[in-house]
């Protein structure tokens, strides 16, 4: 059930990105993309009350969170705040040339 | 030592040397960038010797061993992809050593150039999924920044449908190496194809396959999803468009997604289905939209979707014949659409345009760029003896000898009309009347002039190297061995 919201989420982002005008909704939408595939990323490595990974001398651990997602995580969300700090750059440079963020009137490109 | 790490750690201590000390020496860049890809060609060539036989090399990151720390892998296909990826580098660094002369700041163009080929050569060699989409987003956002090089409206517009686009795409290749995680728990590809093998291929699977088609079918411009690649691929700087549509999409899409098809997941009829029909499509799609280009760029662009779709037919329909044929003219494309991109930017650097109709007459005044252009537009159109030619045959008798009269039927026709629209860029660039504007226009300088002659060199000798099998035979028969790639890796770790 969990996972399935994850991919709602996913939709709505697919959503922003395809239907709005606006670049900066635009940029919102590929944000909101990146966090449902984060979550889906954190929620799969995740236990019903699992504990950290931690080992310890002497002590048996039956249910642990796994640890690997959450590493993969930090670099995806890295990567995304990279991507997003370039695309938002680049609607700040949009909007200097063509005085809007509508999509609609920045029209240059055939196609 | 050994030589794989070399391969993302040259061009990245490249890249970190160039921001740090490009500002201040000026003609540092130049031969640092230059210094960094000559080697990475020479120890690229140098690894086709190490691979021969079909021998792997597996590189342990940090000793780890792998299905728990990160593994270089060195294949056959490995070994070719970097050697296309490296030459064509190469070459249009040479190139741009005179061409970005027109922009400023030419370090920062060279720092993010090295940065998409160390993601480049990342992808390739990488035998972790994860970190093949690290690669890939490292590559891809060089490429972002790269095609908004020249920051006016087209390059800004076009890049950022490009990113948008891109980001797409890889948040979908992230899924689905999620969903391939969470169903198998590992996530070295050696070692998810032995997990795939033991459980056999569960439901997720179908759900999987779709998400990594469609992620490295962005990247790979395939037709459903090209609507970027026409815009981004012109806008960039002429180097770039010569890296973007000569190996950036080659090595991101098709390499990436054959890597995961063929040897992790394993192809079976219905996807070598899917795969010959979306090669098709993009073929006669792209090669349709391309006749009617009048802006020279563009028109290359357009191309790129239509030879890619060669390579995906080639390689979907499976056969070991059909497999050579994909992969040269996936060796043969990126040789010679970097010339033909060159050679546009070379135009646009003497004329200042590149609208065919304001053209003609060019070959008369820049002999070395119009002689070049012919050898490329043949060798696109497929014209014997040029490299093109062998490659489409071989694609087209596959087809004949798998059955598949229709696609071979529909690799004629793109095949012919390639020929009509590049007759008319010869006609009406190169040749006809000279429009008096460009009386005083003078050939490209020595570098542009020095790197377009090789590539057209190796254009007319391409068909060679039909005859010595191990660079392309190698290649073909990883693919070919499908998803014994798992037990060749595992025991090469030993």
């Amino acid at each position: 059930m969990i996972y399935f919201l994850c991919m709602v989420l996913f939709a709505i982002g697919l959503y922003g990105v395809l239907r709005k005008r606006n670049l900066v909704k635009i940029i919102l939408g590929l944000v909101i993309i990146e966090y449902a595939t984060h979550l889906l990323f954190i929620l799969i490595g995740y236990r019903m009350n699992g504990r950290a990974p931690i080992l310890a001398e002497g002590e048996v651990i039956a249910n642990i969170v796994d640890p690997l997602p959450q590493a993969l995580v930090l670099t995806a969300i890295v990567i995304s705040l990279g991507v997003t700090a370039l695309v938002v750059s680049l609607a700040i440079r949009i909007y200097d040339r063509y005085r809007t963020f509508d999509i609609t009137k920045i029209r240059r490109l055939r196609g | 030592m050994s030589i794989l790490p070399l391969f993302v750690a040259i061009p990245l201590a490249g890249a970190f040397l160039t921001s740090l000390l490009g500002r201040r020496f000026k003609g540092l860049p130049d031969i640092l960038s230059n210094l960094c890809t000559a080697s990475l060609c020479v120890i690229s060539i140098v690894s086709i010797g190490m691979v021969r036989g079909g021998s792997t090399l597996v590189y342990k990151l940090g000793g780890w061993m792998p299905p728990i720390g990160i593994s270089l892998v060195l294949d056959g296909f490995s070994s070719f992809m970097l050697v296309t990826v490296n030459l064509v580098a190469l070459l249009v660094n040479i190139y741009s050593i005179n061409y970005m002369l027109r922009y400023t700041a030419k370090w920062k163009f060279y720092t993010l150039f090295l940065l998409m080929i160390a993601g480049m050569n990342g992808v390739v060699i990488t035998g972790d999924l994860f970190n093949l989409y690290v690669f890939l987003e490292i590559a891809a956002i060089a490429s972002y920044a790269l095609v908004a090089f020249g920051i006016e409206h087209e390059e800004l517009e076009a890049s950022f449908k490009y990113a948008v686009m891109g980001s797409i795409a890889s948040s979908f290749i992230l899924l689905g190496i999620i969903f391939l995680y969470s169903y198998t728990s590992t996530l070295n590809m050696a070692d998810i194809g032995r997990v795939l093998l033991d459980k056999g291929p569960g439901r997720i699977i179908g759900f999987i396959i779709p998400m990594f088609i469609f992620g490295f079918g962005l990247k790979a411009a395939l037709v459903p999803f090209h609507a970027w690649l026409p815009d981004a691929h012109p806008a960039a700087p002429a180097p770039i468009s010569a890296m973007l549509s000569g190996v950036l999409i080659k090595s991101l899409g098709v390499y990436a997604l054959c890597r995961i098809l063929f040897n992790v997941i394993g192809v079976g009829e219905s996807l070598s289905l899917v795969l010959m029909f979306l090669g098709a499509i993009s073929m006669v799609v792209g090669v349709f939209l391309a006749v009617g280009q009048w802006d020279l760029k563009r028109l290359l662009a357009y191309h790129s979707i239509s030879q890619i779709g060669y390579v995906i037919l080639g390689i979907g329909l499976g056969t070991p014949l059909g497999i050579l044929g994909g992969l040269f003219h996936l060796f043969n494309h990126s040789i010679f659409k970097s010339l033909l991109f060159l050679n546009s930017g070379s135009v646009e650097y003497a004329t200042g345009t590149r609208d065919l109709q304001k053209m003609g007459g060019l070959a008369s005044k820049m002999p070395v760029t119009g002689t070049t252009n012919l050898i490329a537009s043949m060798s696109i159109a497929g014209i014997p003896p040029f490299n093109g030619f062998w490659s489409k045959l071989i694609i087209i008798i596959a087809a004949v000898q798998a059955g598949r009269f229709g696609y071979a039927f529909w690799a004629v026709l793109a095949s012919i009309l390639t020929l009509a629209s590049f007759m008319k860029v010869m006609k009406y660039g190169f040749y006809g009347k000279l429009n008096e504007a460009f009386n005083n226009i003078k050939e490209v300088p020595l570098f542009m002039r020095l790197s377009v002659v090789i590539l057209a060199i190796i254009c007319v000798a391409g068909g060679l190297l039909l005859l010595n099998g191990i660079f392309l035979e190698g290649a073909r028969d990883v693919l070919l061995n499908g998803t014994k790639y798992a037990a060749v890796v595992l025991r090469a770790v030993k």
